[in-house]
Order: structure tokens, then C-alpha cells, then sequence
């Protein structure tokens, strides 16, 4: 009886992720068709399924008529150069909350968690008369990145992740005089490697994908990053849906490759700090 | 520590030994904590105090509290406010739901294909907002040949505007979000999964325990944590929905998919009116909060910190 209801639960299952995994893949698969038929003409946007004729008119089209080149360019310094600065700076941190005892550990870190109930739009504006108004770093690469060198996500996430590495490794470098920032460059760092590599990844495609920040902080077209870019044109260019569909293409394949080429620590990684079940 | 320096008689060794034992540690948070100053006390002080204000680059000027009277006055606060929650209940328990069975199913799999399916199902979540919305806004061409439309043909269904009318706009953006990519939800339930340890469901099967016996008695209670967790971080999330609505609707036809952040977006860089903006984000932060402390109620005996 068991046996049978087992083998009947996995049919059905089979059937309905496979139904699921097709649901889910459409849209991308779509995209990527579409961005590959020239559709410029036509008043609709209806790629065919199974394409008949291939075309790249609709990248030719994007590139000619945007900064695209550009905008990867911005996208990938900005989230580069903030990937380096979350991954040191929180677990940094994230070192000393787990490990390091000083007076106000505690309390610190609770005031810093608390402040992730606070939506971004309450602070968004002040935000933007500081950085645009205040420091004048309107349309600079230094406006994008400035709020965000570490998120205080990432450093819940790291504090979560050192309060898992051994102690006694740490008490043994201090009885060997290793300074307290030696004991983290030459000992925690190595062994935290897989968790900031995790780390690593997760910010670097949140900061690839992130859009309203630096939506609000460019102005010029040579500034924006592929998002902004990529929303500007969808704006100016609103009925050459081929154009659209191979820019967004342009702006996602990057990501996808780095999923297949890092898919371990996709699927693993988001369970690093996260509910104990 | 300045404190300890200015007075005329310090006591070196009492001071030095504070420095020495937790001069690092401060060295090492100290960045964060600075930023947290500067970008964010500072800016949620300030957006109380111009929640007051008439705002002015130059010269703002106090108002007491009509930027929120002016809010509670206004039709499209509430409409925002009413699509706002029509969203969040429309979506979150369903996308729970939706993600449960998906990864229950997934669990049933040998170690292959749950990768395989883990993986498939995940690939969606590395696109961005911008680049899933713009993919959307093509399948929901309103003509008879955009892809939805075309499924629904099949069915003898005629053509439905999606977006473009009041009646179906809202709808629409949930539909897309029960056919978003759930893959992180399913990751957090199969790592749950794999936690409960087997001899519950053995001693279960010794007493002739029906499968839906155990999974009622063993398999959800035990995954109760992270069904909450989805819960409030969805609740969250879709409280401040704004990339799909910025890209897909603008907040229309007639309001009917201006949510809250999209309101406040319009409030503050639309027509630039920085006070009512924020008098309207408290409102949105005092939701999120409450959710965030009724979650905190819920976690605090299930998860450590």
C-alpha cells in the first residue's frame, strides 16, 4: 500500500514540476526568441515558437541606438567595486559581533538589525537631497555606490556564518601574538572562503540588478547602468518590442551564464544564516 | 574614549587596556557604523522632520501635520493603500502555497533531478525586475496574437486587455507573480526538509501512520519556521511592490495598480513634493514594522541570532 501511493505520488509529481519547470522557463525562453526575430515592422510582438528565421536586426538596433556597451560597463564596475567593499567590510563586522567581546557588542548589533524594518522609501529622499543637494555627486559612480559599501543584511548574514567557525582556532593564534586583524586576514578569512563566496555572489547580482538608486542618482545616458539604460530605452523606444526583448537579453545573460557557471553555490548558498528548520 | 583623553588626569593603564582589548573590534565595525549614521539615522530623522514641512531646497516651512491630513484626505492614498493589500493577500499565502508543493514535490525526486528541477526553477530569480518586466509587457500584448492571449484562444477565450483597463491591471501583476520564480522559497523548504530526521517518519510508519497523517503531524509543523519566514519577508516585499508597476503600468489605467511605494515614488520624484513623500512612507514603515514585530513574536523561540 505504502509502495504504491509512493509510486503514484512521484508520477504526479514528475508531471507537475515538469508542467511547472516549463511555466517557469517560458518567459526567458521567450525573450530570447523574440530578441532574435525582427518584429520592427509589425504593429504587435509575436515571435513564433519555433523560429523559422533567425535575425540579430534587433541587437544591431539596441546597440546602434543606445549606450549599451557603456551601461554594462557601469553595471559591472559598480557592482564589482561594491561586491570587494560588502565581502570585507561585513565580515569584518561580522567577525567582531560573533567573536570579538567589547562593551556594546550586543546592543550595536541590534540597533543595526532593527534598522532593516525601515523601508527604503523613508530614507530614500533624504538620501537623494544628501548625496544630489548636500555633497553634489549628482550622475557619478560615487553617488551609486556610496550608500551601499555594506548592507546590514550582509553582515547579519556573515555574524550568522563566523558564530559556525571553531573559537579555539582563534585562541591559539592569540596565544601565538597574532594582532586581531592578523588573526582575521591569515585565519578567518581562509576558512570563511565558501561563505563569502557566497557572499560575493549574492551582492554582486543584487547589485547588477538593482534599479530605483541608481534610476534616481544619474541623469546623463553615459552614467546609467544597464537597468536604468535598459528602462530608458523601453521608454523612448516603447513599440520595437524585437529592440526591447534583445536588450533585455543583453542585461540578463550575464547573470544567467553566472548561475550555470556557479550554480553550486546558488542553490546552497541562500541557506547560509538562514531559518533553522 | 575622546572623553578619557580631554581629562587633565587620565589613567594610562585603565585606558590603554581598553584600547588593547577592544580597540580592534571597534576598528572593525566602525565603518559600518558610520554609514549607518550617515545613511541611514540621518536620513530617517531628517524625513520625519520634512514629513512637517512644506519642502524646500532653499527654505522649507513648517506645516504641522497637514502634509498628513492632506494624505488620510486624499482618494488615491487610500486606493493605493486598498491595492496595495489587495496585492499582498492576493499573492503571498498562494505563492506559499505554490512554493510548498513545488518543493514537497522536489523532495520526492532522487538527488538528479532535484537538482535538476531546484536549478530550473531558481534560473528565473537571477533576471532583474526591469528584465522580467519587460518580458511580461510583451506577453501581455492585448492583441489576439500576444502570447496570453493566444493560450487563451485555445480555449475559445477572446482576448483580454491586460494591463490596459482598471478591470484586469491589477490582476495581471498577480498573475505574474504566481508565475515568477519561487526558486528561493523552494531551496529554504528543501534544506528544512532534509532536516527532519528520518526516524520521526519510520517510528510514524510503526504505528501505521497514514501519509497524510505524518505529513500533517510531522512534516508541516516541523517546517512551520520557515513557512513563517517566507511569509513575513513575502509580506514585506510585496508591501513596497514598484519595479513591475514603474515598468508595466505607471500606476495605471485610473490608479488601479498604484500601489503605496509606487504613490510615494510619484509624491517625491514626480512632483517633487519631499514632505508629503515621506509623511506617506511613514505610513509604509509603520506597516512593515508591525509585520516585522509580529514576525519577531512568532521567531524568537525558533530561530538564534
Amino acid at each position: 500500500m505504502q509502495q504504491k501511493s509512493k509510486v503514484v505520488l512521484v508520477g504526479v509529481a514528475t508531471f507537475v514540476l515538469l508542467i511547472w519547470a516549463l511555466i517557469t522557463i517560458i518567459p526567458l525562453y521567450w525573450m530570447i526568441i523574440g530578441s532574435f526575430q525582427d518584429s520592427a515592422a509589425s504593429a504587435s510582438f509575436n515571435p513564433r515558437f519555433i523560429p523559422d528565421s533567425w535575425s540579430i536586426a534587433p541587437y544591431e538596433r539596441f546597440f546602434n541606438k543606445t549606450n549599451a556597451f557603456r551601461w554594462l560597463f557601469n553595471s559591472l564596475f559598480v557592482s564589482g567595486v561594491l561586491t570587494v567593499t560588502n565581502v570585507f567590510l561585513a565580515s569584518l563586522a561580522g567577525y567582531a559581533f560573533a567573536k570579538l567581546k567589547f562593551p556594546g557588542n550586543k546592543s550595536v548589533f541590534w540597533i543595526l538589525l532593527s534598522t532593516m524594518m525601515i523601508p527604503s522609501q523613508v530614507t530614500l529622499i533624504p538620501l537623494y537631497v544628501l548625496i544630489i543637494n548636500i555633497f553634489s555627486l549628482g550622475d557619478t559612480y560615487t553617488a551609486i555606490i556610496l550608500p551601499s559599501l555594506v548592507t546590514v543584511g550582509n553582515i547579519f548574514l556573515m555574524k550568522q556564518y563566523m558564530s559556525s567557525l571553531p573559537t579555539s582556532l582563534i585562541h591559539a593564534a592569540r596565544i601565538d601574538a597574532c594582532s586581531e586583524f592578523g588573526i582575521f586576514y591569515k585565519i578567518i578569512l581562509p576558512i570563511a572562503k565558501p561563505g563569502l563566496a557566497v557572499l560575493a555572489i549574492f551582492t554582486f547580482v543584487a547589485q547588477w540588478n538593482e534599479f530605483f538608486w541608481p534610476l534616481l542618482v544619474t541623469r546623463s545616458s553615459s552614467m546609467r547602468t544597464i537597468q536604468v539604460g535598459l528602462a530608458s530605452f523601453k521608454f523612448a523606444e516603447s513599440t520595437d518590442y524585437g529592440a526591447i526583448m534583445a536588450g533585455a537579453t543583453v542585461g540578463a545573460l550575464p547573470m544567467i551564464i553566472l548561475f550555470f557557471a556557479l550554480q553550486k553555490y546558488f542553490l546552497q548558498g541562500i541557506t547560509v544564516g538562514a531559518v533553522k528548520g | 574614549m575622546q572623553l578619557a583623553t580631554a581629562k587633565p588626569k587620565p589613567t594610562p593603564p585603565a585606558y590603554r587596556r581598553f584600547l588593547r582589548d577592544y580597540g580592534w573590534a571597534y576598528l572593525f565595525i566602525l565603518a559600518p557604523v558610520l554609514l549607518f549614521l550617515v545613511f541611514t539615522l540621518y536620513p530617517v530623522i531628517s524625513a520625519f522632520i520634512m514629513s512637517f514641512q512644506k519642502y524646500n531646497i532653499m527654505k522649507s516651512k513648517w506645516i504641522g501635520f497637514d502634509n498628513y491630513t492632506y494624505m488620510f484626505q486624499d482618494d488615491i492614498f487610500w486606493k493605493s493603500i486598498k491595492n496595495t493589500v489587495i496585492f499582498t493577500l492576493a499573492t503571498v499565502p498562494i505563492n506559499i502555497i505554490i512554493t510548498f508543493i513545488l518543493a514537497f514535490f522536489i523532495f520526492q525526486m532522487k538527488s538528479r533531478w532535484q537538482t535538476f528541477f531546484k536549478a530550473t526553477l531558481y534560473l528565473p530569480s537571477v533576471a532583474s525586475g526591469v528584465t522580467i518586466s519587460l518580458v511580461w509587457l510583451a506577453m501581455f500584448d492585448p492583441t489576439s496574437s500576444g502570447l496570453l492571449n493566444t493560450f487563451l484562444g485555445w480555449f475559445g477565450i477572446d482576448p483580454v486587455i491586460w494591463l490596459g483597463q482598471s478591470k484586469t491591471a491589477l490582476f495581471s501583476l498577480i498573475l505574474m507573480s504566481y508565475l515568477g520564480s519561487h526558486g528561493s522559497g523552494i531551496i529554504l523548504y528543501l534544506a528544512a526538509m532534509g532536516g527532519i530526521p528520518k526516524s520521526l517518519y519510520e517510528a510514524a510508519d510503526i504505528d501505521h501512520a497514514s501519509g497524510w497523517t505524518q505529513f500533517t503531524k510531522i512534516t508541516w509543523p516541523l517546517l512551520k519556521p520557515t513557512t513563517l519566514y517566507l511569509l513575513v519577508t513575502g509580506v514585506i516585499t510585496s508591501f513596497q511592490v514598484f519595479i513591475s508597476v514603474y515598468m508595466m503600468t505607471q500606476g495605471g489605467p485610473n490608479f488601479a495598480t498604484t500601489t503605496i511605494a509606487y504613490l510615494i515614488y510619484e509624491s517625491a520624484f514626480v512632483f517633487y513634493d519631499f514632505g508629503l513623500a515621506s509623511a506617506q512612507s511613514f505610513v509604509l514603515a509603520a506597516f512593515i514594522i508591525i509585520v516585522s514585530v509580529v514576525q519577531f513574536k512568532f521567531f524568537s523561540s525558533d530561530v538564534e541570532y
